[in-house]
This record gives structure tokens, sequence and C-alpha cells, in this order.
């Protein structure tokens, strides 16, 4: 128990609790919710939003924001798609869908370098930059696609949105790797070891001598490269792109990251509980929908579910005062 | 003049850019600066500006708060219920109601804030997802189209013909500057106000200083919930009609305009010129476009572009710009 708790963070056996306690009521309750099927449908449905909430968690560890998440993936989706258009659209080989995926990694690189300048070098607060960026970013869009969607893709792309390897949804394996990938950035890197400072003390942090604007470019630049994957993801997954695809889910991965533990104000966080509260999101979700209630209703089950962690932690927390005041 | 700079940079740079883009408007458009123009950016902008102030306070108390909007959809879609219910009602009951469950949902975003010291953000992206999903579900995301007959029908305050068609001042204009007056007043005049500064800038020192901290997040989020009850009102009153998920996403372009009008996240500034300021410049930007032919596709586009550029250029100092050069051996 201390071993895990060490490894993956404190919040991590309380998280694994409430998922079990979710599993065990919606098992009993909703018939169908403990058939492959259903648990299939999970495993799809949790990557799109998986890869966007890891996209929001540095720049939150780092003590910022970044708002513009669900419009660079939307830009980056629509780079590729622009690409794939210009090579014949359905009949367009690998060649031009690897050129489009390199284009588009690198339109989320660029917007996410923006922001990060703009926040390092000029000191504005972080929701601003990003809130700019994601107005100017929708606007973008919404200009070059005229508020319509493009589709019409490669027959090859479904394997990426629908396909799955050695039994596992490939858009599962695809997640797999990125939140490995984060979890190895942030807790073995020098970058990670430097996010995580900044969003404890910026100041400090530069006077111990790192070069924090560089690190806060950085942290921007990998969130919109995670952004565009999750753009490369949502393009094969719905066969289309539109700008405003997946809207709805900017604030719901601010929920994840918090539900996960994520400090508010920075400093704090890792990838594995974040991971199990998207778990939980995706579980709670899918089970009430089972139940017959709509993704509304799950919506704001999310919403009272992150307030009703958030007091139980409240709780535990003077609990656990009162306890050592005893002591 | 270098007083005003001085304690309101972030406004005075706003006003001279805002100043900068209406002359150029002017010259290149000969309808920006008409009667019809000016008032009709006024009767658009109302609503928002509406949300600004109520957003300002909550930001000048240190907080934020994500839900207003989709809170100001639930007091329309409750509000309209319930005078249906009662058979009509009139103004005053409407806005007696949308003021009392606007201030009801903002409470349970203080209570929740101060009693479980959960921080703002955190509460308030909680209620966004609550308050939404539990309209939408209640609701079957179903419009309302047949309101009370007072309440769509539109009131003329003012109205004056010429050449181009009817200049017209709206209700919810009037409504607009009553607000602004009174968080004006609130923030500007009273114990209380100076009290919100006091908290936003250093909650412990406040706490400290014999400020009650609970009462302060009261006043914050209820005001803010009260703004957003009217504007929704307002809303309604102007679309004639209550969509349920009309107005969700719009709290992030107030937010932009209300940081963008100097009020600082993170507590302890800002003023009600800023947000009329912020307000003034995404609209003008858009009118403007509108007015030389550009594409509807790319307004939001070059609103991006601006409220970026008043950012990248907010470092500038002109207080020191305008300083008498000051001899550094003193």
């Amino acid at each position: 128990m201390e071993r895990i708790k060490q490894a993956f963070g404190p919040e991590v056996p309380g998280l694994l609790g409430f998922l079990a306690l979710v599993v065990v009521v919606f098992g009993l309750t909703a018939p169908n919710f403990l058939t492959a099927a259903n648990l299939g449908s999970i495993a799809y449905q949790l990557p799109e939003l998986g890869i966007l909430t890891l996209a929001m968690l540095i720049p939150i560890i780092s003590g910022g924001f970044n708002l513009a998440i669900i419009y660079t993936a939307n830009m980056a989706g629509l780079t590729l798609a622009f690409v794939l258009m210009q090579f014949g659209g359905v009949d367009a080989g690998v060649g031009p869908f690897l050129l489009g995926t390199v284009l588009a990694l690198a339109v989320g690189a660029l917007s996410g370098a923006a922001m990060g300048a703009v926040i390092a070098y000029i000191g504005a607060h972080p929701i601003l930059v990003s809130l700019a960026m994601m107005i100017f970013l929708r606007g973008l869009g919404e200009f070059l696609t005229k508020g319509g969607d493009i589709s019409g893709f490669p027959q090859y792309l479904a394997v990426l949105g629908h396909g799955s390897f050695l039994g596992i949804p490939v858009p599962l394996i695809l997640f797999g790797v990125c939140a490995l990938a984060w979890h190895i950035l942030l807790t073995r890197t020098r970058h990670g070891f430097a996010s995580r400072m900044v969003g404890s003390n910026l100041r400090a942090t530069t006077y111990s001598g790192v070069h924090t604007k560089r690190t806060l470019v950085l942290i921007y630049t990998l969130s919109g490269v995670m952004c565009a994957i999750a753009g490369i993801l949502m393009l094969s997954r719905f066969n289309s792109v539109r700008v405003g695809h997946g809207e709805a889910l900017l604030l719901v991965t601010v929920l994840a990251c918090f539900l996960g533990g994520v400090d508010p104000f920075g400093g704090f966080g890792r990838v594995v509980p974040v991971v199990i509260a998207l778990v939980v999101l995706q579980v709670l979700s899918s089970g009430l929908n089972l139940l017959g209630a709509n993704q509304h209703l799950a919506t704001a089950v999310w919403g009272l579910f992150l307030v009703g962690v958030m007091i139980l932690r409240w709780g535990a927390g003077r609990w656990k005062e009162r306890k050592r005041g005893r002591v | 003049m270098r007083d005003f700079l001085r304690a309101y940079p972030a406004e005075a740079k706003l006003l001279v850019v805002l100043a900068l883009l209406c002359a150029l408007l002017s010259l290149a458009s000969p309808q920006f600066l008409t009667l019809v123009n000016l008032t009709s950016l006024l009767n658009n902008n109302a609503v928002n500006l509406i949300w600004a102030v109520g957003l300002l306070v909550v930001l000048i108390a240190g907080g934020i708060d994500i839900s207003f909007a989709v809170g100001a959809s639930v007091v329309q879609y409750l509000a309209v219920m319930a005078l249906m219910g009662m058979g009509g009602g009139g103004w005053a009951v409407g806005i007696a109601l949308a003021m009392a469950l606007g201030i009801g949902l903002g409470l349970i975003n203080a209570a929740l804030i101060h009693g479980f010291r959960i921080i703002s953000i955190v509460v308030t992206i909680s209620t966004f997802n609550a308050f939404f999903g539990l309209l939408m579900f209640f609701t079957s995301g179903k419009s309302i189209y047949s309101l009370p007959d007072w309440l769509s029908r539109p009131i003329y305050l003012w109205e004056l013909q010429t050449e181009i068609g009817w200049a017209d001042i709206r209700l919810p204009v009037v409504v607009m500057a009553i607000c602004l007056f009174a968080t004006w007043f609130l923030i500007r005049r009273t114990t209380t106000g100076r009290q919100l500064y006091a908290f936003g800038d250093n909650p412990e020192g406040a706490r400290r200083a014999g400020i009650n901290i609970w009462l302060m997040q009261a006043i914050a989020f209820g005001w803010c919930g009260m703004m957003a009850g009217i504007a929704g009102l307002m809303q309604a009153h102007i679309t004639k009609e209550v969509v349920p998920n009309a107005l969700i996403g719009r709290e992030l372009d107030v937010l932009a305009a209300v940081v963008l009008g100097g009020a600082r996240l993170g507590g302890g500034r800002g003023s009600v010129l800023g947000c009329v300021l912020g307000v003034a410049l995404v609209a003008v930007a858009q009118n403007g476009l509108n007015l030389l032919g550009v594409s509807p596709y790319a307004f939001k586009m070059v609103v991006g572009i601006i409220i970026l550029a008043a950012i990248s250029t907010s470092n500038i100092d002109l207080a020191a710009m305008l300083a008498p050069k000051r001899r550094d051996r003193e």
C-alpha cells in the first residue's frame, strides 16, 4: 500500500476504490455493464478524452492552463485533412498520410510554442493567452472551412480509429503510449522536474539556474503536439473534421486533471491518478448510458462527482490534522 | 492625466487603442460613426456587459467564475417556467425572480468554495458541468418559444429616425447602465468594495485585518450570479425565446474581454471602466470588420489576434514613458 502511494501518488488508492465501487454498482444495476461489448466501447471512447487531458495536464502542473487544446487539435486534424485532400481524398496513399501527420504535429507544436513564448517572455497570464489563442484558432478554422466539415478519407485510416491489435483497440494503444511517454517525461527527465518546479515557484526556479522561459515554451509546445495527436485520432474516429468537434470536452479535461489530484495552483500532479480518474469518468458515463440516462446527465454527474471528491479530500485533510493534533 | 495613467495603466492603454480603432474605422467606413450603428452596438452588447461587471467583482475578489453563462441559462429557464406558472407576471416580478435565482446559484458556488476550501476554478468548472447537465437533462434540450407577452415585446426607450434608418435605445441598455452604476458604486464607494479589493489582493492579510471571508465570497459570487440572472432575462427578452444551450461558451469570451480590460486574474485589480473598454474593443472590432465587408468567418480570427496583440503589448509602461526624466542619482 505504502509502496503504491510512493510510486504513483497518494490519490491512487482512493481513486481505485472509487473505480471499484462504480464498477460494482453498475455491474449489479445495469444488466449489460460487464460485457465485452460495453468494455470495448469504453476502450474506444476513452483515448480521445484521455489524450486531450494529457495535453491539459502538463500546463496545469506548471501552474498554467491551456484552454486552446480543442481548437489546436481541430487545426491539426484540419491540416492532415487538407493534405489528404490534396492527394486525392479517399485514394490518398500512405505517403501523404505521413506527410500530413508530420505537418499536423508541426501545426500543433507551432501554436503551442507561440502561446508558450507569449506566456514566458511577456509574462501574460496563461489563461488569458490560451483563451486568445483559442478564439484565434477557432476563427481561423471557421474561416478556412466556412463552418462546414471535411470528410472522405482513405480506408486505412479506419484502422487507427476503429481497429484492434492483438485484441487491444488501436486508439487505446495510442493512448497508452502517450500516457507512458508523459509519465516518463514527468518523472524521469530534467524537463519534467523543471515543469513541476516552475509550477511550485517560478522565481525560485529561475534563481536556481533553470532556464524557466525555455521550459515554459517547451511545456506548451509539447502540449500542442499532444493536441495534434488527439486531432489526428479524432479525424480517424469520425472520418471527418469539423472545427468545434469536441468543444464540450474542454472543461471535462480540466475536471479530469483535478479529479486525478493535480494541484490547481501547479507544482504537483502525476499521470497515473489522472488516467484512473479518466477511466472512472468514462465508466460513470457509460454505466449511466446503459441505465437509460443520456450524456447530459452524465455531464452533471461528472461535475457533482468532482465536488464530492473535493469535499472528501477536504474532510480527509481535516481528519488527519485533528489526529495529528491529538498525538 | 498622469494620475489616471498610473492608477489605470491597462485601461489607459485600452482607451488609446480603442480611440485609434474608432478613428481608423470612421475614416474607412462612412457608416461606422452613425447613430444607427452606435446604438445597435450598444443594444447588441448590453448582455455581455452585464455579465462582464458581474464577473469583474469575482475577479477583484481573487476568484474566477466559469459557470455564470450556464447559470444564466438555468435562471432563464426556471424564471420563465415560474412566470408562466404564475400566469404571466410582469417586469418587477420577472427581474426580482431572475435576481433571486441568480444569487442562489452564485451562493452555491460561494458555499462550496468557502465551506470546503476548494479553489474557485475547480468549483465553478464542476458547477458548470452540473448546471448544464441537469438543465439539458430536465429540459431534454427543448426550447421555450411562447414567452409571456410583456417579456417578448421589445421596449424602445428612445428612438430617432435618421436618413439610413431608426436609431433606438432599448430596455437592455438601460438595465446595463443601472448594473454598471450599481457595480461601480459597490466596488468604489462602499466599505465592502474596499474589502473586496483587499481580500482579492491578499486573502490571509484581509482575514487577519478582521474582514469576514465568508461574506466576501458570498458577496462576490452572489453579485456575479445576480448579474448573470439579469443578463439571462435580458437575453430572453431580446431573442424572444429560451434555448437551454444558447449561452454556453459565451463565458470564455466575456472572461477574455474583462481581463483585457485590466482585471487581474488572481485578484485585487480591475475597474468598471476597464470592463466597458474590454467589451467595447471586441465589439467595435467585429462591427468594423462587418462594415468593411470582411467575411464573417474571419471575425473571430481577427478578434483573437487583437486580444493576443493587446496582451503582448501589456508590459509597455505608458506612465513611465510619459513621466518627466528622473535623475537617477537621487
